[in-house]
Parts: C-alpha cells; sequence; structure tokens
C-alpha cells in the first residue's frame, strides 16, 4: 500500500491535470483552482523538512567539530535569529528590516559582485584559440561582449552598418543563438512530456524513493 | 643562426611566461580600479536603442491613461545593481503617463527592496496607493501563483502586501486577472521567468515584454521572434536604452560607462592572454 497510494495519486491528479487543461468547464476550473492550492499547502510541510535537515546537517558539524564547523554556527545562529525575530515581530519590524537591508544585502551583493573579478580572470587564463571552434566562440564572445555595450559603438560605428559590432552580436544572438536555444528547448519538452507521460504512469519510480525499487 | 636564436628567445619568452602565470591579484586590482573610476566621471557613451526595448517603450507608451498594467519584480540584493534600474525607468514611464500599476515580487529576497522602490518612485510622481498602484507582495510557489493569478488575482492573494482587501481598493474594481492587464512586463532575475512566458502567456495569452540580467538574456531571443514576448530588456544595457527613451539619464547610463571600460579591459585581457600562449607555445615547439 506503501507504493500503491501515491502512485494513485499520481495517476489521478496527473491525468486531470493534464485534461483540465482543454476542459473550459466550471467545474474543471474550480478543481484546477483548488489543486493548485493544496500543491502550496504541501509544498510549505516540504519547507519544514527541509530546515529540519538544514539543522540537523549543521548540528552535526558543530558536534563533532568537522572542518569548517564555525561556517554552521553562524548558519544555525542566523536562522534562528532572523526566524525569531520575524516571527515575533512580524516582517515590517525595524530590527528585521535593519538585518535585512545591513546584513542580508551586503552580503549577497557582495558575493554576486565578485563575480566580475572571477570573469576577468578566468577570461585571461582559459579563454584561449586553441582550435578552430574554441577561436569562433572567442570571436564571438569578444564581439557580443564588445557590441552590447557602447564602447562598441565608438569602436565600429564608423564602419558600414553590418560591420558594426552592435549589429553583428544581434546577429548572433537572434540567428544562430536562437536556433541552438529552440533546438534546446525543444528537446528539453519533449524530454520533459515522456519523464511526465511515465511517472503518471507508474513506468519511472524513483521518485518513491527506496520503495520504488521493491 | 640558431644558437643566436636560443641566446635571444629566453628573455622574450621568459616575459610571456611570466605573463601568463600573472598573479590573479593584479587582474582584480585592474578591475577594481576601472569599476571605480568612472563611477566618479560620467563619460555619458552613446547608446543606441535596440528594436527589442523600443518595442517595450512603444507598447506601454501608446496605453490611455487609466490604463492597468502589470509590473511583477523579481530581483534581489544580488542582482539589484542591473534590474533596479531598470525597474526605476519602467515605473517612471508608467506614471508619467498615469497608468495603474500591479505588482508583485515572487522571489522572497527582494520583497522588501521591491516594496520600497515602488513606494519611491510612486510618490516621485505623487501616486497614491490603491489608486495608482497596488502591491500585492510575495506568495510561494511562482508557477502555481501566475496560474492562480491568471483566473483571479483574489485566489493567490485575497489581500495586498499590507493586509488590505483586493476589492476594497479603489483600483482593483473589475479587475480580476491578467484579461484586464494591457500588458505584463516582468522584471526577473530568476528563472521563475520561464513560468511566465508558459503560462501568463502560454495558458492565458497574456501580452508579456521581459526584463533579464544580462546573462539570461541570450536564453530569451528565441521567445522574441516566435512572438511568445513582446519585448526583452536584456541588463544594464537595456535599461540604459529605456532611461533614454524616457529622457531620463539616471543609474543605468552612468552604469554603462562603468561597464563599456570593464569590458573592454577584460577583452584586453582575453588578448594578452593569447599572445602569450602563442608565444610560449611557439617557444616550446622550437625547443
Amino acid at each position: 500500500m506503501k507504493r500503491e497510494l501515491p502512485l494513485m495519486i499520481v495517476l489521478i491528479f496527473g491525468t486531470f491535470m493534464a485534461f483540465q487543461y482543454f476542459v473550459p468547464h466550471r467545474i474543471s476550473s474550480d478543481l484546477y483552482q483548488e489543486f493548485n492550492n493544496w500543491t502550496i499547502i504541501i509544498g510549505i510541510f516540504a519547507m519544514v523538512v527541509g530546515i529540519g535537515s538544514l539543522i540537523s546537517l549543521h548540528y552535526n558539524r558543530i558536534k563533532f567539530k568537522k572542518p569548517g564547523w564555525g561556517y554552521s554556527t553562524v548558519t544555525i545562529v542566523c536562522l534562528i535569529g532572523m526566524m525569531s525575530i520575524g516571527l515575533i515581530g512580524g516582517t515590517e519590524n525595524d530590527l528585521f528590516l535593519k538585518l535585512y537591508r545591513h546584513g542580508l544585502a551586503p552580503v549577497t551583493s557582495t558575493m554576486f559582485s565578485l563575480l566580475a573579478f572571477f570573469i576577468a580572470s578566468a577570461a585571461y587564463r582559459a579563454f584561449r584559440a586553441r582550435t578552430i571552434l574554441a577561436t569562433l566562440l572567442l570571436l564571438a564572445a569578444v564581439v557580443v561582449m564588445l557590441g552590447r555595450v557602447p564602447i562598441g559603438e565608438i569602436l565600429t560605428g564608423w564602419l558600414p552598418r553590418p560591420l558594426q559590432f552592435s549589429e553583428i552580436s544581434n546577429f548572433l544572438l537572434y540567428v544562430p543563438n536562437t536556433a541552438a536555444k529552440r533546438a534546446i528547448f525543444i528537446g528539453v519538452g519533449l524530454g520533459v512530456a515522456a519523464m511526465s507521460l511515465k511517472i503518471i504512469l507508474g513506468i519511472e519510480r524513483t521518485w518513491l524513493g527506496g520503495e520504488g525499487r521493491k | 643562426m640558431k644558437s643566436k636564436n636560443s641566446i635571444q628567445s629566453p628573455s622574450k619568452v621568459g616575459f610571456w611566461e611570466k605573463l601568463m602565470k600573472i598573479d590573479r591579484r593584479w587582474i582584480y586590482l585592474a578591475i577594481g580600479i576601472v569599476v571605480f573610476i568612472p563611477m566618479l566621471v560620467y563619460l555619458g557613451f552613446p547608446i543606441r536603442v535596440t528594436k527589442e526595448v523600443r518595442s517595450v517603450y512603444e507598447r506601454i507608451d501608446s496605453l490611455p491613461p487609466g490604463t492597468v498594467v502589470m509590473v511583477p519584480m523579481e530581483y534581489d540584493p544580488a542582482t539589484m545593481a542591473e534590474l533596479q534600474p531598470l525597474a526605476y525607468a519602467v515605473l517612471r514611464h508608467c506614471f508619467s503617463k498615469d497608468l495603474k500599476v500591479i505588482t508583485t515580487s515572487l522571489q522572497i529576497e527582494g520583497v522588501t527592496i521591491i516594496k520600497e522602490d515602488l513606494e519611491m518612485i510612486a510618490a516621485e510622481y505623487g501616486k497614491k496607493y490603491g489608486i495608482d498602484y497596488v502591491f500585492l507582495g510575495y506568495k510561494p510557489y511562482p508557477g502555481i501563483v501566475i496560474l492562480n493569478m491568471g483566473e483571479n488575482f483574489r485566489k493567490p492573494f485575497p489581500r495586498d502586501y499590507y493586509g488590505n482587501e483586493l476589492d476594497s481598493l479603489p483600483m482593483m474594481k473589475g479587475v480580476y486577472n491578467y484579461s484586464s492587464c494591457a500588458l505584463i512586463l516582468n522584471i526577473n532575475a530568476t528563472s521563475g521567468v520561464d513560468y511566465w512566458i508558459n503560462y501568463a502567456n502560454g495558458r492565458y495569452k497574456a501580452p508579456l515584454a521581459i526584463g533579464v540580467t544580462g546573462v539570461m538574456v541570450s536564453d530569451y531571443y528565441t521567445f522574441l521572434s516566435s512572438g511568445q514576448i513582446f519585448g526583452l530588456i536584456g541588463g544594464l544595457k537595456g535599461a540604459a536604452e529605456y532611461e533614454k527613451l524616457i529622457n531620463h539619464v539616471d543609474l543605468a547610463c552612468r552604469a554603462m560607462d562603468v561597464q563599456s571600460i570593464a569590458h573592454s579591459v577584460i577583452v584586453l585581457f582575453i588578448v594578452i592572454g593569447n599572445i602569450a600562449f602563442f608565444a610560449t607555445k611557439k617557444r616550446k615547439k622550437s625547443i
């Protein structure tokens, strides 16, 4: 029953959600709304499991003094601290907002801004014209990098329009890039449809975890 | 002749080899300098407006005053530098045209920033909450929320961010779902933009344009050429183009100077790196 019940639920609800798209009746629409609400509620339970797992992982790191246990302490203190302040005073309370503005916001901004430095260093070390394909990639990257900023306009603005970096960059984005992405998206779409069908019909059962293999 | 070469080359190649193994901190320092200096001095590099940005501007500009538009914004402190200038420019355009704006923020980390951005730009134009704009706030599971809003905004958001019932807000009278909005312009730094394309446009046929970060933009040209989105604003460059269109030079136009010089320096690094690579390769072959 441990296996059959989840499989049954997936079959019924999966089939319903697939077919309701084509049924514009009010009952179908209302049921669809109701199921969407259930999804949100069930998802919130998953968050509880996630927080539990996070605490358990970091608690064990601290307990056994594993490498980097100090960071685990910071994680747990921040998690419990922010959660307590938010739960007690609400998300609009002054302390909560201060911690967000002067703690979380600068930290995440800093992390993201470091990308510029790493990209520059990586480009210098790894972007090499070793083969014809690598050279093509390199040239395309240089043209797009310069064509997407005003400096490209200054450097090539005097050339005939089709030879300007901004025009070549647009061509690269609109034609070869679109063609490649579209092929990938169609492939992914077909893959998702096939996998969904396998899950709904109970052919693919790995999502059941250990029970699915029995 | 051979011996002459072997005497001359070590010093030359030594230089290129050294360059190949340069301490990365010199590169970091160079980037730091070229990012910092243009921030102090506005150079005003020319900005050419692309058709994908112009189409968003023209669509919004053609709407009569009082039209409801939806501008969901999903960015956080990490991506704020790129998308906040765009949000400012778009909101300024909408409020200057007396359009009514509905906003959501389906990314939890950004809710506070987006609420403050919306309030700040609305105050610039003397707009009143509930009459000229509404902030619905955050709900988890963006895909489901977007689907539910397609049926009725009141399903996922019976109350707005501030706890007011939607029916108590004058602006929301007669506004039920996407069909009540002339267009949706989603400013998004996450893959959640796919939900807007698949559900808001795909399922509910809402006219949709998107504003995304620079690294995401290449993924969405395919939806532009297929007509699933009518406009695409990419990163800071797109924001700068929008600022130019509304004649309000602000953060994005200034930041384009920084980005221009930083990109040029990165290209320079690539060129130097390749010269060094070929110089050392040639030497290895000759040995």
